[in-house]
């Protein structure tokens, strides 16, 4: 079969899950009669019809609280944010509604929030963002930030299915330019699970969505060099894989993280503590990362092309790890 | 029944070798009565029987290393007499055969071993030229550098009681990494951290004219490699010797501070007819006034300080990229003795008078030829001073007592013909040598250091009496 894009495979997720369960139903800004902003919904309408592909007016607040409501009574709804950078509108809905919700009177919201994220696209501070360490602090959300078609694909299945809210992460700069095939089967794949892109004895580059391609050139740069780097897509944030990420640095001993997000507060962070609390005595050096700086995104493509970590500045940094 | 342990001499001392038993199973002991004799990193020491009694039992043999609070002998203290003889010798049937037979059977050390220690890592925040409490000090090379390693590493070594200060680092600033650990552990090159090594390095091995040792002496320390391959060592007739504790100290301790400083020497010549003149006037009066002898030393410590304190730099330590400038003058002062050399260090030297400096210089000497010299009195020297000339060294290149960055170096003094007033006239002088690092010491104010020893010592006023 053929080789689909990552935006085809979200497509493909979103038809067969609401082909799969009518309780499954789409809404967003534009992604009726438009089929949404980057196109992932088109067809959507023509296939199910208004009454399940709804065209919601311009505001991400009213947006998720329908949401919610459709949850409670019933639905399992996947809602599109036009950037993912409009979630900022929609927080409170997010963080004290939907997450608590389960928790606080037993009635979990089964709702889907998705959209484009990430820069590298020169879309600018408003239309770049990668918002994930808002809600990685939220206890009740799930966040997935996938990295290739196949587990676009099925990870977004596995959103749907579940019965809490999930936070769901689409990088556009990989929309349309990776590529692979996937099977013809029906598959899901697990939500919370890490996977292994390139084994290596050296150090272990920890990475997630469009930073994984950045740290997979990193890591033949530094085969040439004889450094022998494994990199780790994380796929899933919330929760994070914590036996992976400890059985790789108990294999390697050096840890790396790159992330797009900015650098303070940035996942790095959470991802160095848990290792030391976990793998401290098999640390042969400092944890390190690689981040963009603690700026907004800028929109010049010289000034984004600084900002955004790139596969030299993976590879700088995994040199001096790995002669520490 | 008393038990006699290893005991702890110093705060970083974690094991001690028994190099001598002075008493026999069956033997009287009187309580403080001399018992046997140790060596440990720092000090050679004669350690007093805890109590009165029967010495029981010997638990620990002449040879072995093992760690402080280890039980290494047991004394009877209520059968002086009657328990003696035969009955105290059968309870200790010929201790060696059954203990000596391997390394590995010496006492494992406890889990809680300093080398291994995970290293108490500094706050960050700390200016890391605070110097650490001796309590909290971070494990240290032999000569006084500080172990970088990484937990796996320090992990790795407790696991396999590998002793860090052993093993050359070849990560970023000299850090031990993974596989320097594992290369040391997998070679055989890492010395076990404690009985491992000097027990076989004290096996006997009196082979003359026989084939090499099938473990040659280079396992004992890594940093005592040897520069050409063992097997062309051994030919023709030969006896071979371990080193002494002692011995691989200052064999390691040379070795590094070689390969850590960068020596420069600068020599200059002394006219000391002048506290000769004072000397020889003063001797007798001096040692009857004051009960010690009158040797040159004193007027040379004295000049020293002098030149300490006009130029400290010379009286430092380098951490790293930081320079420790010690207030304290402590004059550590090479000692030779007929098992080797040690450098007991007058404390605060710049707070003694003439005589305070001649007491203790006597005193410290005496007690180092004795074994009596606790391990704070070799410790803690800011700069150092031999002398090669009581050998009759026209003068010496000394090499640097670390962590210090100057070593002052005395030649014999004798009379000699110089040019005085354009006139030839006999004098008694000196050569003086400095040894300093040059990574803080430059030439500069090493020859003004030296300028002011030698306008002190030419122009000699301070009363000795």
């Amino acid at each position: 079969m053929a080789a689909i894009t990552m935006l085809e495979g979200i497509r493909q997720a979103i038809f067969e899950e609401m082909d799969r369960d009518p309780a499954v139903v789409a809404l967003g800004e534009d992604i009726g009669v438009y089929g949404g902003a980057f196109k992932v919904t088109e067809g959507l309408l023509a296939r199910f019809g208004p009454e399940r592909v709804i065209d919601a007016p311009i505001s991400e607040t009213a947006i998720v609280g329908a949401a919610c409501g459709m949850g409670y009574l019933g639905l399992r709804p996947i809602v599109e944010m036009q950037f993912i950078d409009f979630i900022a509108c929609c927080f409170n809905q997010v963080t004290n509604f939907a997450a608590k919700s389960h928790y606080r009177w037993g009635a979990p919201v089964p709702m889907v929030l998705r959209g484009p994220s990430g820069g590298g696209v020169h879309g600018g501070p408003f239309h770049s963002a990668n918002p994930e360490m808002y809600f990685m602090h939220t206890p009740g959300l799930k966040i997935i930030y996938p990295s290739t078609a196949y587990d676009a694909k099925g990870l977004l299945k596995s959103a749907v299915r579940d019965n809490n809210p999930v936070l769901f992460f689409e990088h556009k700069y990989l929309y349309r330019r990776i590529k692979e095939e996937i099977p013809a089967e029906e598959y899901t794949v697990p939500i919370g699970k890490a996977a292994v892109r390139r084994e290596g004895k050296d150090l272990t580059i920890l990475s997630y969505a469009a930073m994984v391609y950045t740290s997979m050139e990193a890591a033949e740069i530094l085969a040439k060099e004889g450094i022998d780097a494994e990199v780790i897509d994380l796929r899933t944030l919330l929760p994070l894989d914590r036996d992976a990420i400890l059985a790789s640095v108990k294999k390697t001993n050096k840890l790396l993280i790159v992330h797009e997000d900015t650098r303070t507060g940035g996942i790095a962070g959470e991802i160095a503590a848990l290792v030391c609390e976990g793998a401290f005595e098999d640390l042969d050096g400092p944890i390190a990362r690689v981040t963009s700086l603690d700026t907004p995104v800028p929109y010049s493509p010289p000034l984004e092309e600084r900002f955004l970590p790139n596969a030299e500045k993976v590879a700088a940094a995994a040199r001096d790890l790995a002669k520490y | 029944m008393a038990d006699v342990i290893m005991p702890q001499m110093g705060e970083s001392i974690f094991e001690g070798t028994i190099t001598k038993w002075l008493k026999k199973p069956g033997d009287k002991i009187e309580r403080d009565e001399p018992l046997f004799e140790i060596s440990t990193d720092k000090v050679d020491a004669e350690i007093p029987s805890p109590s009165a009694g029967v010495l029981k039992e010997i638990k620990v043999n002449e040879g072995q290393t093992v760690p402080i609070q280890t039980v290494v002998a047991v004394i009877d203290a209520d059968g002086a007499a009657s328990s003696a003889g035969s009955s105290a010798a059968a309870a200790a049937p010929a201790p060696a055969p059954a203990k000596t037979e391997a390394p590995a059977q010496a006492p494992a050390p406890p889990k809680t071993e300093a080398p291994a220690k995970p290293a108490p890592t500094p706050a960050p925040s700390a200016p890391r030229a605070a110097a650490p409490s001796a309590t909290t000090a971070p494990p240290q090379r032999p000569n006084g550098q500080k172990i970088r390693s990484s937990p796996l590493v320090r992990r790795i070594a407790r696991e396999n009681n590998v002793d860090l200060s052993q093993i050359p680092g070849t990560g970023a600033g000299g850090r031990i990494s993974k596989h320097d650990i594992r290369a040391a552990i997998e070679g055989g090159g890492a010395s076990r951290s404690s009985s491992g090594v000097s027990a076989a390095g004290a096996a006997p091995a009196r082979a003359a004219s026989a084939p090499p040792p099938a473990a040659g002496g280079a396992a004992a320390s890594a940093v005592l490699e040897t520069a050409v391959p063992r097997e062309k060592m051994y030919f023709g007739h030969y006896e071979v010797q371990p080193m002494s504790v002692m011995r691989q100290r200052i064999a390691e301790h040379m070795v590094l501070s070689k390969r850590v400083s960068p020596h420069v020497y600068s020599v200059d010549e002394v006219n000391v007819s002048g506290i000769a003149a004072v000397r020889s006037k003063l001797k007798d009066k001096f040692e009857q006034s004051s009960g010690t002898k009158l040797t040159f030393m004193p007027f040379f410590v004295r000049a020293a300080v002098e030149g300490l304190r006009a130029f400290p730099t010379v009286n430092s330590s380098v951490d790293g990229t930081n320079i420790v400038l010690h207030k304290e003058c402590n004059i550590g002062i090479a000692v030779a003795l007929d098992w080797g050399l040690i450098v007991p260090v007058i404390k605060n030297a710049e707070e003694k008078n003439f005589l305070g400096i001649a007491r203790a210089l006597n005193d410290l000497a005496e007690r180092a030829r004795a074994k009596k010299l606790k391990p704070e009195e070799v410790a803690e020297s800011t700069f150092s001073i031999t002398n090669p000339g009581v050998f009759g060294g026209l003068f010496g290149l000394p090499v640097i007592n670390q962590p210090n960055v100057a070593i002052l170096g005395l030649g014999t003094i004798e009379k000699r013909p110089v040019v005085v007033d354009d006139a030839i006239a006999i004098r008694s002088m000196v050569y003086l040598t400095l040894s300093y690092d040059h990574r803080v010491v430059d030439g500069a104010v090493a020859h003004q250091f030296m300028g002011k020893v030698k306008h002190t010592l030419e122009n000699w006023t301070e009363s000795i009496l």
